[in-house]
């Protein structure tokens, strides 16, 4: 990553964290609040933008709506009921969700308000099927110590989780409804983080708040993090679904990046003159005669579909268009993405990455001409497509480019595996949001507030002390348990087996041989809880030495379902005794007599290698070196 | 009550500090937390002292008032008007050849939501139809008018009278049918009663409609159920009172069911409206314009129109329970009630002390029809021996007809005749499909055994 100075920038990012809620109900029905891969049955529906709410985002669910989008519902029989297929008013909100947030209310110092007031936020992309999303203030303000300052929370809100889209067939997108009612707790940060890294430590230390509280789930999309991102003369970015942590800076940077750059292109187009008015004057113009022959395979297509070729000059452009904005994303990218999200249209030219494409050289200077274009100043971009969509995609492109004169647009984006991210919509206003008037007001009540008593996650310091002077650990077990998100099941795990089985073995389980297989490339995810609680109880009586804990969990791993015991059978991971561990060494040497002889002492290496590979995790590593120490012994003097 | 909904604590405070509901104002907090919002009236009674306040991020949140230190107003909130709507079509294409008239009586169908309160007001015009539901024109020209604009549970035989009156003055000018939207609640109850009223002679469709989900939502029902009610009026073969809803949970197709036999069989499903004891009519596609007709013994269009309008206010529907006795008829008897439909046991029984009752109204000209709780399935007073004596006593079972239908039948009769053999003859006849003589095997639903 190319060195930039953030603070000389003027970068200001905020976070929210949205993270799933373990409670034992659905925030608005009674399902459980977990995905479930059972038998399932579907619906079709569509979704209408609603008259009064079309504002800019919903001009897109209009263009979706016009198109004919519909979408298919997956609805799992033990994970969905009516009140997920919009078929049953929402049940009141669930209580243990709204205390679980009260409780890290009460560890940030928020302000907590009288009555719970639940909110329709109009999303119309099918996710949701009702077409809201319902969402929630229960807290305003306070603060957390991260990354070694004081960072006030804006907002703490409860809201419930989309549905699962699990493809898209055609005009139809496929959704699953498990996950949609999920309980979400989203933790709003005001803008006071100035570093990339800085994002990642405060995102760690929320995450680690939550984990806190034993109250939430864990595993892969559980936790997602939404940044917002400025500098300086740019504009707010809102950047959704960072999954993983270590993504954050590198989000946090491209898109810092993506705005000076932006910022250049805005002073280098005023440096050449250019002015609004000048981009906003361009017509289209077709030009689809010059491409009767085209050897581009897209363009062939869509001719043969009927389609027009439509070409629009952006005056004095030429150069700009190719400009990188973030890794593998130019300034033209970013006008594909308009053209794709407001018009539907997939393929984009621009006279900076031509010829190419099939597209020739001649063709290209064929295009200049008809644009009446200097090719040694002008750009211009090609779409081919139905006429009428091109033509929306023209005009949004063209906008797109006058907006260039104005630097960074306000906009929400979605972050790509590698940290870039896309264009994903506009940012939208708070217009999109009106009162839930089938849910009544929650009223915070003392049971409520003693109820969140319960669940505030104590001080980090208190819970180490706890585990370092009652159960043992070194401190620097106990800071990685703290680290770990199955912290709640290692606690659990610590104080069950306390007096039985060392709380040092519990948690190396976890913090080395587990972190070990994630490290060789183990899916660790996919280790459920009852299996690792299964492992730990076959430790504690003895039945698997910790030894089989890595090649238990390591199938585990490949074959989730499977039971820990019923693994360690299928490996021959039964624990031996003292003389059938003998009698295998006692093998072992007869077989390799020769070289025992050779090498004398020095084949101990040799013997100890086999027979490990014979006991191990049926017996302890440090009994069997003694017993091959001993019988080596044996055969050398007989 | 007080300012905006609010109990008096609050209004006194709002008065106090010259505020009204729309103020934006800043609240400073004894946490030293500043709220800055927009005042709003309270959706939900309560006596709770907590102000609502419409925060800039768009979410409402409910202070305590003795939590308020100090208050500031910053200015007043005039209503924005929401400026022009998007339209959902580019051009709206009408098909010119056919003529529907829309008679709107209230319900969930036409409601629009105040996005600052998020209440729901019935509304209902030509121009909001054209801006909301522009897909059903291309099946017809339609003309709006708003009769009434009621609740469900609001809706009185007296009206029925009013709706048909309007519906025969639409079809006798020229009109090729008639939708009606309206509650869902009552929606069977009233698609009965015009049945009987138009059963003599109907020129074209009466299809009535409703929304199990408001016009507001995104995922509302209401289009897909008004142009789905728009298509058979302007275009099935048959001329008969429907009422047209969702056939399925999905959008896929709606049902036209015979009004007599429909039932509103859900809370809140979108396919709660069901055909009981009978198929329905006609399977309906909105979306492209196809009817696919079940049952052939339909009316059909282009006959003369017969109305026998009036409707007796007078009838009673009650249900008999465990320990039920004659006291209820009696009541009614003593009100001077004209007519009593008995939702009966099973085969269509009442307890064995209530009899008596029921020879006392037909003693005093009150006939007591005779229908049963189970819904599904004949009534039958042969069998057993208390239903010899209930038929003995001069109750008139009514074979498979449904409750409802039965109590605006009743309703229906008793305004044309009060002869005990009149009505019994008019209430065992089938005038409009009530009754059938036949059950298949297939005309029980199917009802799931397993998870």
């Amino acid at each position: 990553m190319p060195e930039l100075d953030y603070r000389a920038l003027g970068l200001k990012v905020g976070l929210e964290i949205h993270q799933q809620l373990a409670t034992r109900e659905k925030l608005f029905c009674a399902c459980p609040a977990e995905l479930g891969e059972e038998e399932h049955d579907e619906f079709e529906r569509r979704l209408r933008p609603t008259r009064s709410e079309l504002g800019d985002v919903d001009v897109a669910a209009l263009f979706e709506w016009r198109r004919g989008r519909s979408y298919l519902y997956e609805a799992p029989t033990m994970h969905s009921c009516l009140v997920e297929a919009d078929e049953e008013p929402p049940h009141p909100i669930n209580r243990e969700a709204v205390a679980i947030a009260l409780a890290i209310a009460l560890a940030a110092g928020s302000w907590i308000p009288g009555e719970v007031y639940v909110m329709r936020k109009v999303v119309i992309d099918g996710s949701n099927t009702s077409g809201f999303q319902r969402t929630a203030i229960v807290a305003l303000g306070g603060e957390v110590d991260a990354a070694g300052k004081r960072v006030p929370i804006e907002t703490i809100v409860v809201e419930e989780d989309a549905s699962r889209k699990m493809g898209e067939e055609g005009r139809r997108v496929r959704y699953r409804l498990d996950r949609l009612g999920i309980p979400l707790i989203e933790i709003a940060t005001g803008p006071v983080i100035e570093t990339p890294e800085e994002a990642r430590e405060v995102a760690l230390a929320i995450g680690r708040l939550l984990r806190l509280t034993g109250r939430v789930r864990r595993g892969l999309g559980t936790i997602r993090q939404d940044l917002n991102v400025s500098i300086r003369g740019g504009a707010k970015t809102e950047i959704k679904g960072v999954q993983r942590l270590d993504l954050i800076p590198k989000a946090v940077h491209y898109e810092v990046l993506r705005q000076v750059r932006l910022l250049e292109i805005r002073d280098e187009l005023r440096a050449r003159g250019v002015s609004r008015e000048d981009v906003l004057s361009m017509q289209p113009v077709d030009v689809t005669d010059l491409f009767r022959s085209t050897k581009s395979k897209v363009v062939r297509r869509s001719l043969g579909k009927g389609g027009r070729v439509l070409a629009l000059r952006l005056p004095q452009f030429k150069g700009l268009l190719g400009r990188e904005l973030m890794p593998g994303r130019r300034f033209g990218t970013e006008l594909a993405d308009y053209a794709r999200f407001w018009a539907g249209v997939g393929g984009l030219f621009h006279s900076d990455e031509l010829p190419k494409y099939g597209i020739t050289g001649d063709e290209v200077e064929a295009v200049y001409k008809a644009l009446g274009a200097d090719p040694g100043r002008d750009a211009f971009v090609l779409v081919a497509d139905e006429e009428e969509k091109a033509r929306r995609a023209l005009e949004v492109v063209k906008e797109r480019a006058a907006k260039a004169l104005e630097g960074v647009p306000e906009e929400t984006r979605a972050a790509n595996p590698d940290g870039t991210t896309r264009f994903l919509r506009p940012r939208p206003g708070s217009a999109r949001m009106y009162p839930e008037t089938d849910i009544p007001p929650l009223e915070v009540d003392e049971e409520l507030v003693r109820m969140a008593e319960e669940i505030k996650p104590e001080p980090v310091e208190a819970k180490m002390r706890r585990l370092v002077e009652e159960y043992g650990l070194s401190r620097e077990l106990a800071e990685q348990v703290i680290e770990d998100v199955r912290l709640d099941l290692i606690e659990m795990l610590i104080s069950r087996y306390h007096g039985e089985l060392p709380a040092s073995v519990i948690a190396s389980l976890f913090t080395v041989t587990l972190r070990g297989l994630r490290g060789e490339g183990v899916d660790i995810e996919a280790i459920s809880d009852d299996v690792l609680e299964e492992l730990v109880d076959m430790i504690a009586r003895g039945e698997v030495a910790k030894e089989a804990a890595e090649e238990i969990l390591k199938k585990a791993a490949e074959e989730p379902g499977k039971g820990a015991r019923a693994i360690a059978r299928e490996l021959g991971l039964g624990r031996v005794t003292r003389e059938e561990a003998e009698r295998i060494v006692e093998e072992i040497i007869k077989e390799n007599i020769d070289k025992v002889r050779e090498k004398g002492e020095r084949a101990r290496g040799l013997i100890m290698g086999r027979a490990m590979a014979k006991l191990r995790g049926r017996i302890e590593g440090k009994i069997v070196a003694q017993i091959v120490e001993e019988k080596l012994r044996e055969a050398l003097r007989g | 009550m007080g300012i905006g909904g609010y109990p008096e604590e609050v209004s006194h405070f709002l008065r106090s500090h010259g505020l009204e509901v729309g103020d934006r104002v800043k609240l400073r907090l004894d946490s030293g937390l500043v709220l800055e919002g927009v005042v709003m009236p309270r959706y939900s009674p309560s006596t709770r002292p907590v102000l609502v306040l419409k925060l800039r991020n768009g979410y409402n949140v409910g202070v305590r008032i003795q939590e308020i230190r100090s208050v500031d107003k910053v200015e007043r909130v005039t209503q924005e008007s929401p400026g022009a709507p998007v339209p959902l079509v580019e051009e709206l294409s009408i098909a010119e050849d056919k003529r529907v008239a829309l008679i709107g009586t209230g319900g969930t169908i036409a409601s629009r939501v105040d996005y600052e309160t998020g209440a729901v007001k019935p509304s209902l015009s030509q121009e909001e139809l054209v801006l909301s539901v522009p897909e059903a024109f291309q099946y017809a020209r339609i003309d709006v008018e708003e009769l009434y604009s009621i609740l469900s549970e609001d809706m009185k035989p007296g009206m029925w009278a009013r709706i048909a009156e309007e519906a025969a003055r639409k079809l006798e000018s020229g009109y090729d049918g008639v939708v009606i939207a309206h509650g869902t609640d009552t929606m069977g109850y009233t698609a009965a009663a015009l049945s009987f009223a138009f059963h003599k002679g109907l020129p074209g469709p009466i299809a009535l409609t409703g929304a199990q989900r408001s016009s507001d939502r995104p995922s509302s029902d209401a289009a897909f159920n008004l142009t789905a009610a728009v298509l058979v009026a302007s275009r099935a073969p048959f001329a008969e009172v429907t009422v047209v809803m969702h056939g399925e949970t999905g959008d896929s197709y709606a049902l036209a069911h015979r009004g007599v036999r429909v039932r509103k069989m859900h809370t809140s499903r979108r396919d709660a409206f069901q055909s009981i004891n009978a198929l329905p009519l006609a399977k309906v596609y909105p979306q492209d314009g196809r009817i696919e007709v079940i049952d052939p013994s339909h009316r059909p269009r282009g006959g003369g129109l017969v109305l026998e309008n009036g409707f007796d206010e007078r009838v009673a529907l009650v249900k008999h329970f465990p320990g039920a006795t004659g006291e209820i008829i009696e009541m009614l008897l003593d009100k001077g009630f004209h007519g009593i439909v008995v939702e009966g046991t099973g085969f269509g029984h009442i307890a064995s002390d209530a009899i008596g009752a029921v020879r006392r109204a037909t003693e005093m000209g009150v006939p007591v029809v005779i229908t049963s709780q189970t819904l599904f399935g004949r009534v039958n007073l042969n069998v057993y021996s208390n239903g010899r004596r209930l038929l003995e006593a001069g109750a008139i079972p009514v074979e498979d007809m449904l409750p409802e239908t039965a109590y605006a039948k009743l309703s229906w009769v008793l305004a044309r005749t009060r002869d005990l053999g009149e009505v019994r003859r008019l209430m065992t006849t089938s005038l409009a499909g009530e009754i059938s003589w036949r059950h298949n095997l297939r005309l029980y639903p199917r009802w799931r055994h397993s998870a």
